[in-house]
């Protein structure tokens, strides 16, 4: 428990719900990340302006953070990209299968109550605790 | 301004939330993320505070979003139509949840993680979007 910042934690998790509410009430849009990604590699309509312009904000608004307030954890190095690849791949097909991730189903699907997005939640919550449970403790990788 | 590019602004203005949140919060550090679900070492209970902040602002702002006609600069609400709990839902939510576990990124943080020129981050999204294009090729028909 010795990294645990509650007060950060609960700071931006509130920006995101707000951020969520602000795409919802202005757009009539779910700020789901996977979601908004997937109408830009396959775009069906003539929509994915706003969907590369919410991308380039995440990527900015985290960027801008980052110079602001310099992180005090150093970035992990020496991770093995073949797994970060395989990492992705697992990640994009599942959330494009499941329709939806940690913020569509997790910050806007548990935000409308939904029971759908209710078990997508706790069917990605429990495999990533597996996960990390194997990779850590049964084949040792190192992350 | 048009409708649209009042929109696009909307859309990159919560992306810049959203990512803000994602910062403050140190969800674009993978290691926190993989310490969350890490129950059976050295947990750190950050991300649960910063999923349980997102959901209590978007629970109660989305009860008063939702009883509106439609969003403010856009016509109607683009909302997801389904509500069943299928293998599809459940499967596609635990591949995405193993593919979490192996480096910490979902896909916000690993979006917001380009911010840092992360090689790793780069090579996680390529490989999203790679995963994502191989599952709507697959289950999307084409005409």
């Amino acid at each position: 428990m010795e990294n645990f910042n509650p007060a950060t934690a609960l700071a931006g998790g509130v920006l995101i719900g707000t951020a969520a509410t602000l795409l919802l009430a202005l757009n009539g849009r779910i700020a789901g990340v996977s979601g908004i990604m997937h109408g830009v590699i396959w775009p069906h309509a003539d929509d994915s302006a706003w969907r590369w312009l919410f991308l380039s904000g995440l990527v900015a608004g985290a960027g801008a953070w980052l110079w602001l307030a310099p992180p005090a954890f150093s970035a992990r190095s020496g991770f093995p990209l073949p797994l970060a690849a395989l990492a992705g791949m697992l990640v994009g097909f599942g959330t494009a299968q499941a329709g939806g991730c940690t913020s569509g189903h997790g910050v806007c699907g548990l935000g409308r109550l939904s029971v759908r997005s209710l078990a997508a939640t706790l069917s990605f919550l429990a495999a990533g605790m597996i996960s990390v449970f194997a990779a850590r403790h049964v084949f040792g990788i190192a992350s | 301004m048009s409708g649209a590019a009042i929109r696009n602004a909307a859309a990159l203005f919560a992306g810049l939330f959203f990512g803000l949140g994602l910062a403050i919060s140190q969800m674009v550090n993978p290691k926190k993320v993989l310490d969350f679900l890490d129950v059976s070492g050295h947990w750190d209970p950050s991300l649960l505070l910063v999923l349980g902040g997102a959901v209590a602002v978007t629970i109660i702002a989305f009860r008063f979003v939702l009883k509106r006609k439609g969003p403010l600069i856009d016509t109607k609400f683009h909302l997801p139509t389904a509500t069943h709990i299928d293998r599809r839902l459940l499967v596609g939510s635990a591949i995405f949840g193993i593919g979490w576990g192996l480096a910490g990124y979902c896909p916000g943080p690993g979006i917001a993680a380009l911010s840092s020129a992360s090689i790793e981050a780069l090579v996680f999204v390529a490989g999203m979007a790679a995963g994502s294009l191989i599952y709507l090729r697959l289950a999307v028909p084409r005409d």
